[in-house]
């Protein structure tokens, strides 16, 4: 099964960054969780490297398989989901208030993680033929549509907000990238911006105060506004060369949440200034420029579908991510890939590197 | 395997797809640098004062305030440790419950608990009671558990050891007000603190103010205090050393107590001090610590009026003390001499209106002498008609009358001088002869306060100095060290030459030595007193009224009581003013003062040659 051209044609440079950026998750939550009183929250990095490794191992396994095999099964693999989510929204554990996770024997994970990557493998095995004859109109979209709301459906159910809207977004960006008619991508954009005001009615109350405090922070100082505020003092107190690492004074006396998790790159910024931040996202910009050219270079429509749905799930994560935290967009549970401490998102993100690997490596096996 | 999805054509579009979307993630990337570039090193600055005010919790720490010594070094006021309870809002989830279980020792008025709770920002510390006693202390300790939020602060608190000792000079200190908050920006004052309100403690307020001590301590983000970053301890102010003598301070209130009147005890060699009282008094420890609202509003409604302080703030005709001016203008006019004598039948005729003695068979035969013993008013009056008003003004006011005698305290009042010109000038009518009759034994329209009386007095005693009073001797540091002090001032010299001087003298000490002197209850075994009496008319009594039917006349309407005293008569070491309202004659109710006082003071200070 592994072909020498494979092995060859194995992009390392991709899972190197993927190596470094971990490595400094592990650092900055070892420095974040330093001055917690609780003792396991204190060795909170030892569980993230385990995570690090149960990802790696994740990422060989799919590495063996060839990734053309989920096209076969991609819309069994989305029937399975499906009766996945419905489990956990009658089943699931709850945590704070979210029904999200699923118990296997003593393994706990988010199925919502998978429902990304399953999506993805279901839109790009859709469009996977293309349309030699003309583009895509409006009603080539309606099997796309329904594919995505029903996991989208369940998944506000739970509800996470921000996974559903990661769903809306993965549906819009294989509507850009195949060969949608101009007329009805301009329809769909200009529909969704019309569409976009009204959803305000549909929020929940802190879901809007979150909006409103992204605009101006002091509104609710020490409530929605909190984390906003909190953040951008953090990282704006970094300065160009930071507080040093364990120094920075948000984190460590807390005035920082979720410190460790979505708001790790706060932690980074204040303990390594404008300088620590620039290499963080070199660090990603290197590792999406080294994937898109992997990809790219893939002569399988397939392949370059799910391997440009991946990229850009993950690019939404990290801008999405950033931007909240430097108060650019409002604050939803979107951690940081790969260096967010979490279990479920570790994993789906070495799955998902994984699955660009796996496309990459064997692009030069297809005729 | 065969895969349908390898199609160049569509792979093409594709690859142009990517390149739009490397497009795409690097200017994603340079607006969030921008973002970061904005934050990290434009608003850096904000931002680290932010963050530092956020890991930072300052803790002001009470100023140690100056002493108070009396002229033997005795602490008249200090601090003493004082509990108060506080409650820091958001430590305390249950309002009510505190308040249900604080209210069962404590009286507050729930309502209000309840606004100051709220209004407060939750993570301040706001204080809820001063000065609780042991045993509340023991209470809200013992019940500490259902009592989230709430704590004391140990905190220094003003303590007037001898309670309403000196209270008008000592003034007190209470809680700054919002326009005094407001005055004094920028000098480290805080809502809350302490402040000088009245009296010394107000004057010298920079003098006793210590320096605020703080305390910078990281604190994390519940607010929990992890170590001290910076300490400046809090210091003492400077102590103040008065003139005033604790024990003889003492002896006035107490001959004081139940009566309304003032003392003022001077010493004859520098105008310093000694003792100064006003009664009723008030004790200033009840404006500091918990002082209620019911306990200020009996102070200030009260109609005694114990806020007043009427050794200074009181004007009172000065009666026949005022007899000295007018010997001494007869003198120093050449009216009279030693050897002038006129008949004191009981009256004084001018035009159709008789003025009378107080005695009422009159006097007979008096020189100056026996005039100023017996304290006869027919041979004054005699006097006073020829010197006219303008004369008696001008010496009234060589005798200090009619002006401030410059004393430390604020709100003296001048007295009264009448003359022709005063009277056009303000009730717009011309003199009265008549009036001069009455002015002339210190009636009519004239007006002294007892200080003023007091340094009077003093002046005749030393032989003509008019001195400045002062109650502050020195300024001290805690260690001793002396910062200011204090010499005596010269107002001036009385308008009178030695000789005459002496003729007054002679006669003082005749008013307590002389077998009908006025003033022969000051008398003291072994020490030569010298003095005079006086009657402060509160009604102008018609002419033809009794004066021996006084005893008749209802309280409010009795004359007050005057006796100015010194001793020894030869080299005088205290000066005595005494008015007691109400007293009715200055022979039988204020001379015994007097005279208690001096032999206090000569217990405490013995005669050395005797």
């Amino acid at each position: 099964m592994f072909d020498r051209r494979i092995v060859s044609s194995f992009d390392w440079t991709i899972l190197i960054l993927t190596l470094i950026i971990s490595s400094v998750g592990i650092v900055f939550i070892y420095s974040a969780m330093h001055g917690v009183a609780s003792d396991s929250l204190k060795k909170l990095y030892i569980k993230q490297i385990i995570w690090v490794s149960y990802g790696l191992a994740c990422l060989l396994i799919v590495l063996l398989f060839d990734y053309r095999h989920l096209a076969k099964f991609s819309y069994l693999i989305y029937f399975f989901l499906l009766i996945l989510l419905a489990f956990v929204l009658l089943f699931g554990k709850k945590v704070s208030g979210a029904q999200r996770w699923l118990t296997i024997g003593n393994f706990t994970f988010q199925v919502s993680e998978m429902a990304k990557i399953i999506l993805i493998i279901t839109l790009a095995k859709y469009f996977e033929g293309g349309k030699l004859i003309g583009d895509y109109k409006l009603k080539n979209f309606i099997i796309p549509g329904i594919l995505t709301t029903i996991p989208f459906i369940l998944i506000v159910k739970q509800p996470d907000l921000g996974t559903s809207m990661v769903l809306l977004f993965i549906l819009f960006v294989m509507i850009l990238i195949v060969e949608t008619h101009p007329k009805t991508l301009l329809l769909i954009i200009g529909t969704s911006i019309l569409i976009l005001p009204l959803s305000w009615f549909f929020l929940k109350d802190y879901q809007k105060e979150r909006l409103l405090t992204l605009i101006d922070p002091n509104i609710d100082p020490l409530g929605s506004g909190y984390h906003i505020l909190q953040s951008r003092i953090a990282i704006g107190s970094g300065g160009f060369w930071g507080k040093g690492l364990m120094a920075g004074t948000q984190s460590r006396l807390h005035f920082l949440p979720e410190q460790h998790t979505d708001f790790i790159f706060s932690v980074l910024a204040e303990e390594m200034g404008f300088a620590g931040s620039c290499v963080l996202l070199i660090l990603y910009l290197l590792f999406f420029i080294k994937a898109l050219d992997l990809i790219s270079k893939v002569r399988d429509r397939f392949g370059m579908l799910l391997g440009l749905g991946i990229i850009s799930t993950l690019f939404f994560y990290v801008v999405f991510n950033l931007g909240m935290t430097i108060g650019l967009f409002p604050v939803v549970g979107i951690p940081l890939p790969l260096v967010s401490y979490g279990g479920s998102s570790i994993v789906s993100t070495y799955i998902a590197i994984g699955i660009i690997l796996n496309i990459g490596m064997r692009r030069s096996f297809i005729e | 395997m065969k895969f349908e999805s390898y199609n160049p054509l569509l792979i093409e579009h594709l690859k142009r797809k990517i390149t739009f979307f490397l497009f795409v993630i690097i200017i994603s990337f340079g607006v969030l640098i921008l973002r970061i570039w904005h934050l990290q090193i434009l608003q850096k600055d904000v931002l680290q004062t932010l963050s530092e005010n956020n890991r930072t919790k300052k803790v002001l720490q009470s100023d140690y305030r100056g002493k108070i010594f009396d002229t033997n070094n005795r602490v008249i006021v200090d601090i003493r440790s004082s509990f108060n309870l506080y409650i820091t809002p958001e430590n305390a989830n249950d309002i009510k419950g505190i308040y249900k279980i604080i209210s069962q020792r404590l009286s507050m008025d729930e309502k209000e608990f309840h606004q100051t709770v709220k209004t407060a920002p939750s993570y301040k510390d706001i204080l809820i009671e001063r000065d609780l006693s042991r045993e509340d202390v023991a209470f809200i300790e013992e019940h500490k558990i259902d009592l989230p939020g709430i704590f004391f602060k140990v905190e220094p608190l003003r303590n007037y050891r001898e309670d309403n000792l000196a209270a008008h000079i000592l003034g007190y200190v209470g809680e700054i007000s919002k326009t005094q908050l407001a005055a004094a920006k920028n000098s480290g004052y805080q809502q809350g603190d302490y402040i000088g309100q009245y009296g010394l403690e107000k004057i010298y307020e920079n003098t006793l103010r210590g320096k605020k001590g703080s305390k910078e301590i990281e604190v994390d983000a519940s607010g929990r205090e992890l170590k001290i970053l910076h300490q400046v301890f809090p210091k003492q102010g400077q102590n103040l050393v008065l003139t005033i003598d604790v024990e003889i301070q003492k002896i006035v209130e107490k001959l004081l107590l139940g009566k309304e009147g003032a003392v003022a005890v001077l010493d004859p060699n520098s105008g310093a001090i000694l003792a100064m009282s006003s009664s009723p008094s008030f004790d200033p420890n009840l404006f500091a610590g918990k002082f209620s609202k019911t306990a200020w509003n009996a102070l200030s409604y009260d109609k005694l009026h114990p806020l007043q302080n009427r050794a200074i703030q009181g004007q009172y005709a000065p009666g026949s003390v005022y007899k000295i001016i007018t010997a001494a203008a007869g003198l120093g006019e050449g009216m009279v001499d030693e050897k002038f004598t006129t008949v004191c039948k009981g009256k004084f005729k001018l035009g159709n209106r008789n003025y009378r003695c107080w005695r009422k068979g009159g006097h007979g035969e008096v020189n100056l002498h026996k005039a100023m013993v017996q304290s006869c008013d027919v041979f004054f009056y005699e006097l006073g008609y020829r010197l006219g008003i303008d004369a008696l003004a001008r010496y009234a006011y060589g005798f200090g009358f009619g002006q401030k005698a410059g004393f430390e305290l604020p709100g003296e009042k001048k007295g009264l001088v009448p003359s022709k010109n005063w009277k056009i000038e303000n009730r717009n009518e011309p003199w009265y002869p008549g009036e001069t009759i009455s002015a002339s034994i210190g009636q009519s329209y004239n007006l002294a306060t007892p200080l003023q009386m007091a340094n009077l007095i003093n002046a005749v005693a030393n032989g003509g100095t008019l001195w400045k009073p002062f109650v502050l001797k020195k300024i001290i540091t805690n260690d001793g060290t002396v910062i200011k002090k204090i010499s005596p001032q010269i107002l001036k010299k009385l308008p009178v030459s030695e000789e005459h001087l002496n003729i007054i003298r002679k006669a003082l000490s005749g008013v307590v030595v002389e077998k009908r002197g006025t003033g022969y209850r000051a008398r003291i075994p072994g020490i030569t007193v010298s003095g005079k009496t006086g009657t402060s008319q509160v009604i102008q009594l018609k002419s033809d009224e009794e004066e021996e039917e006084k005893e008749e006349i209802p309280y409010e309407f009795r004359d007050h009581a005057w006796f100015v005293a010194f001793a020894p008569s030869e080299n005088p070491q205290i000066a005595v003013s005494v008015i007691i309202e109400h007293g009715g004659h200055g022979g039988s109710a204020s001379a015994p003062v007097a005279r208690e006082i001096i032999k206090k003071y000569f217990q405490l200070y013995p005669l050395k040659n005797v």
